[in-house]
């Protein structure tokens, strides 16, 4: 009986212990070596007369005290001390700033606040850690998620990173819309840029002046969803309602997208399209077409995302159609409709809430694209790109880019509002569990053509797409017609040399290539784990909050790409939390923007999985970690798979975040990319992706071989069998 | 007296403002096996959920063994559960699936495996233990699923509805081996069900529940002979509930006029089928019959009251539109108010 009390009070003694280390013994401020040890400890600095840290020193001494007395964990008083101690450890972060108090009473109180402080360092961080640790084992003890520990624990800890690392760098870039450089209240200013008329301008429709680069991003984003979804439904009906053979190739290239650097798609539009391109020149030598510069600009961003969002589309709309019963349009036929009239009268009614969102989704998407616009863009300005410029261009003006990213994020979560209440009201469920035998009914022929003929020039402009990225790189210059075999592209970037001194890189593209790999090789593994924890705490836990949770999680894979990368820049350039330059703020981005998906998958695997196996593990006398990692991970095994892969290759290809936060010691592939597209140097870009895109699925098979899934479909197999078999 | 091995104190669960479990407070002995029974959303797998950990009351105390366990995971219980779907890990053989809480809590490998095909050979289960749960019988994963909660000599062991998943046919056997295997191994067992009829069987006592609350703790024969309310009577067995006044000591409902030994007021008079004999010729009318093989089974009109009635295959053959008289012994009424 002793025992299990005991095993209980460790836990919170071990976090207080951590806590303590962490203010006496570690370096607070960073950029100060780990062996400096105590010296520079928040408990040294105190002594020599930074005073901030008395508050949160006293707290953390008064835990100390109540820990000494029975029962200390389900006392109000070291609940009330921790969430005291929280706060002043947050109130000392901002209290000083990097060159001085951020208020008045602040400097009157210590002198040396005058000085100000650096961000935080490896004391630092351990506090923040120790203290979600103990904040999350006395909420346990109070019966929070029924006492277990380890999900407690999961819970509050990922409630405060997605604190840190999502909401506060939202909020923290909503104040920079408001407040001037100089940190004063400046909402005329806010108010001038917010109804400056180069945002909001309608001037295109009615003539041949310019429309607001708001209205622009609306008016790209509405078209390109439209074409996206028709294009997605004609290739959802080719597959479930034809007698079409090549399913598998279709599917096959709806994830080419997916592995496809940015830009590369846009280069080779421009070379088949562009005033030189290869189209544009045989139409100027064959028909006498004036060769012109009309793909830079809305039509060329539209081709462009229409390309990239259609598999999307045709994903959503597919399974939108596979639900659809049967039997609700045999019984249509039965009733004596033709068929036509069964498509207008039952299927479409039955599409439509999937057709909603489709186009939702990728009316999102184009919001959030950048990798487009500013290569094909040409005048016609986005939001992503003006705020992209904004930030990194001559005039760096953070109130404007936050300005601009605050009006992109609102954007973006009305369409995701809408997403939600839409899904949640309109679906129209008609999978029932009984297997009604029956037939889709196969598509009218007017229907058949006309889907054919939507589908028929999407097949052969992907192939001529991927025709130029596949040959472009190892060609003099395709763009030309210069079809002369070389490697003298490749050579430019990946050049290395076997020296006496061992293996030498010379080629200009080592240094993003490398960091690209081993920045998304840590940070895959870390995604899906924060991931698949989420969905096992959402599926599995019943605690106070899990709706707001779940939303939580969900909202910050909606923030777009660019909105994230500037509230990174408005967030972490400046203590407390001083992280910008360093490999560590790349990870960080590529975690919360690309966890949602191995939530996503982890929800689905859970839900196939009945939730006493994880019961027994915990009666038999498992704790939350272990039976999450005895149980559940391995009846998991494909959603791991699944996460691992898709954050991998997403830390690889994403730009619109990243293209903040590279920096000269840590670029990234894309951003190099991006560089060489902007100096016209397209071979070279194409040959890098190429690279890029063979890396990717030879990275991809050796995760398959490390989590395997042989083993799992072989049970699956027999549980199949066993379940057709009657009991004994 | 005989030792306590679980305690309810007052306990009450709540989730949001649905009250799953509204205050009960009991105790059972070491040794014995009781049942909860009730229907469903009467709270009965709320309160075994209880005793696992695996919710933690709202209010109130659980005791296990003398210990107040109300804010403890069901980690750090000891508590084995047998799962209404068993719950077998399907990623491990019939070993590994027994010999998973003794690895769990620190025994060593070899000696954990040892103690898992010791219990698999007193359930039966010899040489079935490289065997994945998939490749068992749906009465061998039971077992299974037993063994697994017993392997830890538990404080106390649960069932959760076993049967639900098991072949009508087998259940009067399987029941009867877990009846076996509890007093075999002298342990402490709590049951979940809303068959009466196994909860008649297997139970020391019987626990019904009705909204989150207890209606009645007795034996099998307590709960079927004194009912205490008319819910219990209606639950445990089938009964005709006549509602109607006591007035001098004698009851009156409709026509009916019986003495009893009863305080004045308003009462329900309950009345089991098989007490209830019929003779040829009286005023009342047979409006069903149904043949159930072992008994005939009869719906009688007798003026404004309709009776279940319920008689032996060997007494005389009667047909709907039959007139009978109706025999009722004052002695088998029982009044509940």
């Amino acid at each position: 009986m002793a025992r299990f009390s005991l095993t209980s009070d460790r836990a919170g003694v071990a976090w207080l212990g951590l806590l303590a280390l962490s203010l006496a013994a570690f370096p607070w401020y960073k950029g100060v070596p780990l062996v400096s040890g105590p010296a520079s400890s928040a408990l040294a600095e105190a002594l020599s007369g930074r005073g901030w840290f008395w508050p949160l020193i006293a707290a953390v001494a008064a835990l100390g005290m109540v820990s000494l007395t029975r029962r200390w964990q389900q006392s109000m008083l070291a609940l009330g001390l921790t969430l005291g101690a929280l706060v002043v450890f947050i109130w000392q972060g901002f209290a000083v700033g990097l060159r001085g108090p951020s208020a008045e009473w602040v400097g009157a109180a210590f002198a040396l606040a005058g000085d100000g402080q650096a961000g935080l360092g490896w004391g630092g961080f351990l506090a923040g850690i120790a203290l979600v640790g103990l904040l999350s084992d006395l909420v346990a003890a109070r019966g929070f998620c029924r006492g277990e520990r380890f999900a407690a624990f999961c819970i509050t800890a990922i409630v405060a990173l997605l604190t840190v690392f999502v909401f506060f760098p939202i909020l923290k870039l909503g104040v920079a819309a408001f407040i001037d450089p100089d940190g004063n209240l400046a909402l005329a200013t806010f108010w001038s840029r917010l109804s400056a008329p180069d945002l909001w301008g309608m001037r295109c429709f009615v003539g041949a002046g310019r429309c607001g680069v708001v209205v622009n991003t609306v008016v790209l984003g509405v078209l390109s969803a439209s074409l996206a979804t028709a294009l997605g439904l004609a290739l959802a009906l080719l597959v479930n309602r034809t007698d079409f053979r090549a399913k598998r190739a279709l599917r096959a290239i709806s994830i080419l997208p997916i592995i496809t650097p940015p830009f590369v798609v846009g280069v080779a539009i421009i070379l088949l399209f562009g005033r030189t391109g290869l189209v544009t020149g045989w139409g100027a030598d064959l028909m006498g077409v004036r060769p012109s510069r009309w793909v830079y600009g809305l039509p060329g961003i539209l081709i462009a995302q229409v390309l990239a969002f259609a598999p999307v589309t045709f994903l959503v709309l597919l399974s939108t159609l596979e639900a659809i019963n049967p039997t609700l349009e045999e019984a249509a036929r039965t009733l004596g409709a033709k068929a036509t009239t069964t498509f207008r009268t039952v299927t479409w009614p039955l599409l439509r809430p999937g057709l909603a969102a489709a186009f939702l989704l990728a009316f999102i998407e184009s919001l959030a694209d950048f990798g487009n616009p500013i290569v094909l863009g040409g005048g016609y300005e986005v939001l992503s790109v003006k705020i992209f410029f904004a930030v990194v261009g001559a005039r760096y003006d953070l109130g404007n880019a936050a300005t601009l990213a605050m009006i992109l994020l609102a954007l973006t979560l009305i369409a995701f509002w809408l997403q939600m209440r839409w899904m949640g009201k309109k679906s129209y469920v008609t999978v029932t569990g009984k297997s009604d035998a029956g037939l889709a009914a196969p598509l009218p022929p007017i229907l058949k053509i006309a889907v054919l003929a939507v589908v028929l020039p999407w097949v052969v402009f992907t192939l001529a797409v991927y025709i130029i990225i596949a040959a472009g790189g190892f060609v003099t210059d395709i763009g030309r017609w210069d079809l002369t075999p070389t490697l003298g592209h490749l050579v430019t970037a990946f050049r290395f040399e076997i020296a006496e001194t061992g293996l030498e890189l010379y080629g200009s593209a080592w240094d993003s290539m490398l960091t690209t790999l081993w920045v998304a090789g840590i940070a895959a593994p870390l995604t899906t784990l924060v991931g698949i924890l989420t969905a096992w705490l959402v599926a599995r836990q019943d605690f106070a909050g899990r709706r707001a949770f779940e939303f939580g999680t969900m909202l910050s894979f909606a923030i777009p790409g660019t909105v994230v990368g500037v509230s990174y820049v408005a967030a972490f350039n400046i203590p407390p939390v001083d992280i910008t330059g360093t490999a560590a703020i790349l990870i960080i981005c590529f975690i919360f923007r690309n966890m949602p998906v191995g939530m996503r998958a982890g929800l689905a695997a859970l839900a196939q999985i009945d939730k006493s196996m994880e019961e027994a593990s915990q009666t038999m006398g498992a704790g939350g970690a272990t039976t999450l990692r005895r149980v559940v991970l391995p009846l998991i095994r494909p959603a791991v798979f699944t996460a691992l892969v898709y954050s991998f290759v997403t830390a690889m290809t994403a730009v619109s975040a990243v293209i903040f936060l590279v920096s000269a010691r840590h670029n990234m592939a894309t951003a190099y990319i991006m560089g060489r597209v902007e100096a016209g140097e397209y071979a070279l870009a194409i040959a890098y992706s190429a690279v890029l895109m063979i890396v990717m699925i030879l990275c991809v098979a050796v995760i398959q071989f490390i989590v395997g899934t042989r083993k799992l479909g072989r049970r699956q197999e027999l549980q199949g069998r066993a379940a057709t078999e009657p009991a004994e | 007296m005989t030792e306590t091995a679980i305690e309810f104190l007052d306990v009450v669960k709540r989730y949001g403002s649905a009250t799953a479990v509204d205050r009960i407070s009991f105790s059972i002995a070491k040794g014995e096996l009781v049942t909860f029974l009730g229907p469903s959303g009467c709270g009965k797998t709320t309160s075994l959920r209880l005793i696992a950990g695996l919710e933690l009351p709202t209010e109130g105390q659980v005791k296990i063994a003398g210990r107040d366990v109300s804010r403890d995971p069901a980690s750090e219980r000891n508590v084995g559960m047998v799962f209404q779907s068993y719950a077998l890990f399907p990623h491990m053989t019939v070993l590994e699936n027994v010999a998973y809480g003794p690895t769990i809590r620190g025994v060593a490998k070899a000696e954990a495996r040892d103690r898992a095909r010791a219990i698999l050979d007193q359930v039966g289960l010899a040489g079935l233990e490289a065997r994945l749960p998939s490749e068992l019988s749906g009465g061998q994963q039971q077992r299974v699923a037993v063994a697994r909660a017993i392997v830890q000599q538990p404080d106390v062991l649960l069932f959760d509805e076993p049967l639900s998943n098991v072949d009508a046919k087998l259940r009067r056997k399987v029941r009867a081996e877990i009846r076996d295997l509890q007093q075999r191994f002298g342990l402490t067992a709590v049951y979940v069900t809303h068959d009466q009829e196994e909860a008649l069987a297997v139970s020391d006592r019987i626990v019904v529940m009705k909204m989150g609350q207890i209606a009645q703790i007795g034996t099998p024969a307590e709960l079927y002979e004194r009912p205490a309310s008319a819910f219990v009577a209606d639950f445990i067995g089938d009964a005709n509930l006549i509602e109607g006044q006591v007035a001098g000591g004698m009851f009156r409902a409709a026509h009916l006029s019986m003495p009893v030994e009863a305080k004045d007021g308003v009462v329900t008079a309950t009345i089991r089928p098989e007490r209830i004999r019929l003779a040829p010729g009286g005023i009342a009318t047979i409006v069903q019959a149904a043949y159930l093989g072992s008994r005939m089974e009869y719906v009688v009109q007798d003026e404004d009251l309709e009776f279940l009635v319920s008689r032996p295959i060997s007494d005389p053959r009667l047909t709907a539109g039959d007139r009978v008289d109706l025999q009722i012994d004052p002695a088998d009424l029982i009044l509940v108010r």
